[in-house]
């Protein structure tokens, strides 16, 4: 474990265009705005949010599978070093097979017409990882018994396996090209709870195992707060607060971490009507409200609020939160 | 307290080209007035068919048995669902004294048709109201389950509204008519969780203002803790455990909701492990004989589990679980 990052964003900005009216002007859906990130080696860093927040799009911007509107991304592994924002061909594709991907929905992901066998090896051909069918072969039957998958599963088709199988599956193919980096996109969101406890500690096992660097999209936080090193929120494109786990959940200091856990429905039917209850709505990315974004729901909200953009500043050793009240309000 | 349903021996099969397929097997509850009753279950456990079965809205190769019987005691007398014949019969629960919510509110409104429009044409088909009594009882509505702006709103589409505001619109549509039974299918699983929590108050506060029955179907059982008053846990179209929403969640008889409630994270002890379910839930053409839980139970009995399938014996006075243990030693 170093200290040096493996992956950091610096001002990170992905901005869509939208098709408004012929005559209406253009509008820009700020999807992710000014963030700073580090992912350190082996770090099992977790990303929350509501949707709308653009946590998928810095995801896929750290994998270089949408347009960097503005800022950097750098990816340096210890073998190679690499600017997002200019990478191409040939250095693109290697980034590729360090950097990979785990989708949300396991029924989605997968071809219905490729066995398992060949869903997994389809990265080592098209990447061009492997000389030989044996070594392809052996490549996969190596990930697919880390995922727990046997030599008769590899020959069956998607549709015979259940959802934790086929995300065990999924699994299997984003990391049999070896990568450093794997991006998982609210990957257990889709599972029912007996089975989601499973992959989470599948995932985590692996990560382990490989020494791999996670960064695990979820809205939910109490998976994250199990399974997660570090914890980032973000709101409206910003980041609101990061965090080591325990940190996090012991003290969040932004008031919106703070909403969102409390929002968690308890087990204990006597906490009924205890939870501090957020107002309305997250807002509209193309027309983002001035100063601190989350101010049109929180209960805190002052005049400095409304106009001025609170920046993510050192709160903790490794905490930080971008809030203009977090201190006054961590004393009350 | 008033019984307002009945269900006895609801058995429910689909026919299928693969065969016949069981759905639900043998399940009976009942449900006062004034109560909300939660049924909980994973993907295929039978909680959606069930529901829809109360309004016999299940598709046309659903085959009830003979034993089935479901009825609902309304002031004007009592309705056996099973003998309704045709849709003219069934207007009076379809819609008239049960009304339904479903999971995806964008999937459930007309995309072509304003909200408003919707909202008055079911009024005139179940009420006496003319249009513009059932306009202004609909603005009405839509303002009381907190949408500002309403008559604005009700001239709107499904696409303008947010989806927290979409599954207000829902919640409007169907008390609009004054349900005596309201089933909520999965309302809040679409929503994140700042959303989700209003939308669990808004409904509690309905129970007490029209005083209604609720079933409030729902995978997830942090969301039952804060809502019902009863469960039924359900696992492959049985009933396996019910009682109060204390007594289950407390102190929960069956190896499944125990399950359950291991595979749930806990945010109280991020140490503590999480722990899987075993195995996969089998597929509905290879149901289990015996009870239906024992190919992924750690306690099953040799031999008995497997051929005999387990009556209810009481946990306690407002608590039952179907389960062989339970009866043998009062409890595992």
């Amino acid at each position: 474990m170093t200290d040096k990052p493996l992956i950091s964003a610096r001002d990170l900005s992905v901005h869509y265009p939208m098709r408004g009216n012929v005559l209406g002007p253009k509008q820009v859906v700020r999807a992710v705005e000014g963030v700073n990130i580090d992912i350190e080696r082996s770090n099992f860093y977790g990303l929350v949010g509501e949707s709308g927040s653009g946590k998928t799009t810095l995801g896929r911007a750290m994998l270089k599978a949408t347009p960097i509107t503005h800022g950097d991304v750098t990816y340096d592994d210890g073998q190679v070093r690499y600017n997002l924002s200019t990478l191409k061909g040939a250095e693109l594709k290697d980034y590729r097979s360090r950097a990979q991907l785990i989708f949300q929905d396991p029924y989605a992901a997968l071809s219905p017409r490729m066995t398992v066998r060949d869903i997994i090896a389809e990265p080592l051909e098209v990447m061009g990882l492997t000389k030989s069918r044996e070594e392809t072969d052996q490549r996969v039957r190596e990930i697919a018994a880390k995922c727990r998958l046997n030599l008769e599963h590899l020959r069956r088709f998607p549709h015979a396996f259940s959802g934790g199988q086929r995300q065990r599956i999924s699994i299997a193919r984003a990391l049999v090209s070896r990568p450093q980096f794997v991006v998982a996109d609210e990957s257990v969101a889709a599972l029912d709870v007996s089975i989601q406890a499973d992959v989470l500690n599948l995932l985590k096992s692996i990560q382990q195992d490989m020494g791999l660097t996670f960064l695990f999209i979820s809205h939910d936080l109490s998976v994250v707060a199990h399974i997660c090193d570090h914890v980032a929120v973000m709101y409206l494109g910003r980041l609101v607060e990061t965090a080591p786990t325990r940190d996090l959940f012991a003290a969040p200091q932004h008031p919106y971490t703070k909403a969102l856990l409390s929002a968690i429905p308890s087990l204990d039917p006597d906490d009924r009507g205890k939870a501090q209850k957020l107002e309305g709505e997250i807002p509209s990315p193309t027309n983002p409200p001035p100063g601190c974004k989350f101010q049109t729901r929180c209960p805190f909200a002052i005049d400095i609020c409304r106009t001025l953009e609170p920046k993510l500043e050192k709160s903790g050793k490794e905490h930080d939160v971008a809030c203009h009240r977090w201190k006054e309000l961590m004393e009350e | 307290m008033t019984r307002l349903l009945e269900v006895d021996n609801l058995t429910l099969q689909f026919d299928t080209d693969e065969g016949r397929i069981t759905a639900v097997d043998d399940v009976s509850f009942a449900l006062d007035a004034g109560q909300v009753m939660g049924l909980v279950g994973e993907s295929g456990s039978g909680k959606s068919v069930t529901a829809k079965a109360l309004m016999k809205l299940n598709p046309g190769n659903a085959v009830y048995s003979d034993k089935t019987k479901i009825t609902l005691h309304l002031e004007s007398g009592s309705v056996d669902i099973m003998s309704l014949r045709n849709s003219t019969e069934m207007q009076v629960v379809r819609g008239g004294a049960i009304s339904m919510i479903f999971q995806e509110p964008m999937a459930s409104f007309a995309p072509a048709i304003t909200i408003g429009d919707q909202m008055v044409e079911q009024l005139l088909i179940h009420t006496k109201l003319n249009k513009k009594g059932a306009r202004e009882l609909s603005i009405e509505m839509l303002d009381r389950v907190g949408i500002s702006d309403a008559a604005m709103r009700f001239g709107q589409y499904a696409f303008e509204l947010s989806g927290g505001m979409r599954q207000r619109a829902m919640i409007a549509m169907a008390l609009s008519t004054k349900p005596k039974l309201l089933i909520a299918d999965e309302p809040t699983t679409a929503l994140d969780v700042t959303i989700q929590a209003q939308v669990i108050d808004l409904m509690k506060d309905l129970v007490t203002d029209f005083g209604m029955g609720i079933i409030f179907i729902t995978h997830d059982l942090g969301v039952i803790a804060q809502t019902a008053d009863h469960v039924a846990v359900m696992y492959l179209g049985r009933i396996v455990e019910q009682g109060s929403v204390r007594d289950v969640i407390r102190t929960p008889a069956h190896p499944y909701t125990k399950g359950l409630l291991a595979a749930l994270p806990n945010l109280h002890d991020l140490d503590s492990p999480l722990v899987a379910v075993p195995g996969d839930i089998p597929s509905p053409l290879e149901r289990p004989s015996g009870c239906v839980f024992h190919t992924r139970c750690s306690v099953a009995l040799a031999g008995r589990c497997q051929t005999e399938i387990p009556r209810f014996s009481n946990v306690s006075a407002n608590h039952r679980a179907a389960c062989h243990l339970v009866e043998t030693k009062g409890g595992i």
